[in-house]
């Protein structure tokens, strides 16, 4: 089997692990949750005023409420893997449809934040670590220990507060015109710029000290085209490998910055159904956002494999 | 500029120290501010509404007209407390069961590393979210939550560090005097990871800390009138133009915090 189809199944397995989780918690959550489901269900239908004991009854034996906690258990998982997450409590959509919604603003914020962290952050880095110990690594270094400390809400604020509204620059919320996403994004991707910038400084300058960079030279290439043809590739390993580590921080951060700025994605959409404990919403974000974790992760095991031919085999 | 350079001689380097400053004292904020600084964290005083730093209320008084220092404190308290339980209630399991599969190999050891690798499979905010929606606003489902997400980082650290270490001579050589399992940790084992178990120790307390404030931040952590870094902090959101220096401490703190274990903490082992 090839590298590739190996790290592709490797994150299928996780996927299903994804899914199990997240479906065996919120099925444990429906059953801890105070109050009887059944009757709760029947409000929903009837009207809270109209509701009695024969109608939730009613709802219980249709629902199969009142069989054994392993049989509604599989029932919920079948229910799953049909594609079907339920209808939101609070909306009384179906979740499917919802996140479909979602979807494209969440993934459009991480992508920004993204590529924030795997364009803007390394090439700072590798300019950085061209010269070690210069002006620009140097304040680059204690700027990225300090975003790396600055938590992502504290640091959306203070973007908020800063751009938006002391310099009026760019709109605190909303999401329809592209200026919109510039704060979002930054908030969420600054942090993992500044971190891969300092993983890029280090490979670059391992690279420039490397035996072949010095055979690049002594071949007669001017520094600059020894740079471009060493540089980059030898530090994109570590940069992704790096990334593939903490796409769980980027994948956190959605929740808190989709909150703070009211990005209608799936992060926000999360922390709504828990404070309205709207299980299926809940089951289907987490579901969401677990699932985008994993296929982020699995785009990060194919890119190293393709930057880097001794991993292949 | 001196002093410094001395230090770093020393094979302590000043990001470490720094580290340490800021660390020890949000710690002694944490355990001595609530009995240097007197009154109640939620008593309201609703004729001094952000009002700006005065001699009774060092930090000024936030939007119901708390003392912002006095929240300040005991929020230092809670976040200081929540984060050494968490690392004491992640690294217990963790470095045992760590051990176990180091020491077994096997089964058990194939056994709990699927079960850490299931845990692992979810984002660990994503997991207390999920702990946490049992019981928004309570105190034990953030701590059951975070415990649960974290003690993987040192189940795995244990079992790879371990592993090593059990294979090298000195231990073969124990075993073959006759010692004990227990002895061959104690004297082989566990002092070579004492450093290792401090990185996992400052990592886990900064992400432990961070989570709480974030939680707080958005509405389903712990919940109003509550004094928590995060919640503090979204509370005097509206209110930054009036009073910005109540809604800035909070994050300063949470900031020195973090930043001071992580220098501590040094290079990420991962």
């Amino acid at each position: 089997m090839g590298g590739v189809a190996r790290a592709l199944l490797r994150r299928g397995v996780q996927a299903v692990l994804v899914a199990v989780l997240v479906s065996g918690l919120c099925f444990t959550l429906v059953r801890l949750l105070p109050g009887d489901q059944a009757m709760r269900v029947a409000e929903g239908r009837y009207g809270y005023d109209r509701v009695t004991a024969a109608s939730a009854d009613a709802v219980r034996a249709e629902l199969g409420l009142d069989r054994p906690a392993v049989e509604q258990f599989l029932a919920w998982v079948g229910r799953l893997a049909q594609g079907d997450l339920g209808v939101s409590l609070v909306t009384g959509e179906r979740v499917v449809v919802e996140i479909a919604y979602q979807l494209g603003h969440t993934l459009l914020l991480s992508l920004a934040a993204l590529s924030l962290a795997l364009l803007a952050g390394p090439a700072l880095g590798l300019f950085a670590g061209l010269r070690p110990g210069g002006v620009l690594d140097q304040a680059g270094m204690v700027g990225a220990a300090a975003l790396r400390a600055l938590p992502v809400f504290a640091l959306g604020i203070g973007l908020m507060l800063v751009f938006g509204v002391t310099l009026g620059w760019l709109p605190v919320a909303g999401f329809h015109a592209t200026e919109n996403l510039v704060l979002p994004a930054l908030a969420l991707g600054l942090g993992l710029a500044a971190a891969s910038a300092r993983v890029a400084r280090d490979a670059t300058v391992a690279a420039v000290n490397a035996p072949f960079f010095g055979f690049a030279l002594l071949r007669g290439l001017t520094r600059a085209q020894a740079v471009r043809q060493h540089v980059p590739r030898n530090a994109a390993v570590p940069v992704l490998a790096y990334l593939g580590v903490n796409l769980a921080l980027l994948v956190e951060g959605v929740v808190v910055v989709e909150s703070l700025f009211g990005w209608p994605g799936i992060g926000h959409a999360l922390s709504h159904a828990i404070s309205a404990r709207d299980v299926p919403m809940l089951q289907g974000t987490a579901l969401s956002l677990g699932l985008i974790f994993v296929a982020l992760n699995a785009f990060t095991d194919v890119a190293i494999l393709a930057a880097d031919p001794r991993r292949r085999g | 500029m001196r002093g410094l350079r001395r230090i770093a001689a020393r094979g302590q380097s000043p990001a470490r120290l720094l580290g340490a400053t800021l660390v020890g004292l949000v710690v002694l904020m944490a355990i001595a501010g609530p009995l240097l600084v007197d009154g109640s964290p939620t008593r309201q005083d609703l004729s001094a509404v952000l009002q700006p730093p005065s001699p009774d209320a060092l930090l000024g008084r936030d939007q119901l007209g708390r003392s912002v220092l006095v929240r300040l404190v005991h929020a230092a308290r809670l976040s200081v407390s929540l984060g050494a339980a968490t690392v004491v209630a992640a690294a217990v399991p963790g470095i045992l069961l760590g051990l176990l599969a180091a020491w077994a190999g096997g089964w058990t050891d194939r056994v709990l590393s699927g079960f850490g690798d299931a845990v692992l499979a979810l984002p660990g905010l994503l997991l207390v979210l999920l702990v946490v929606a049992l019981a928004p606003g309570a105190f034990w489902p953030l701590f059951l939550g975070l415990s649960l997400a974290m003690w993987v980082e040192w189940f795995r650290v244990t079992r790879a560090a371990s592993g090593a270490l059990l294979s090298a001579p000195a231990v073969e050589a124990a075993r073959l005097l006759g010692f004990g399992p227990w002895h061959v940790l104690r004297r082989h084992v566990l002092p070579e990871m004492a450093p290792l178990f401090g990185t996992l120790a400052a990592f886990g307390f900064a992400g432990a800390v961070m989570a709480v404030g974030a939680l707080g931040f958005i509405g389903i952590g712990l919940r109003p009138p509550t004094a928590e870094w995060g919640l503090m902090m979204v509370e005097l959101l509206p209110y930054y133009d009036e009073a910005p220096l109540a809604m800035l401490a909070p994050a300063l703190c949470l900031f020195a915090l973090v930043l001071g274990l992580q220098l501590l903490a040094g290079r990420d082992p991962r």
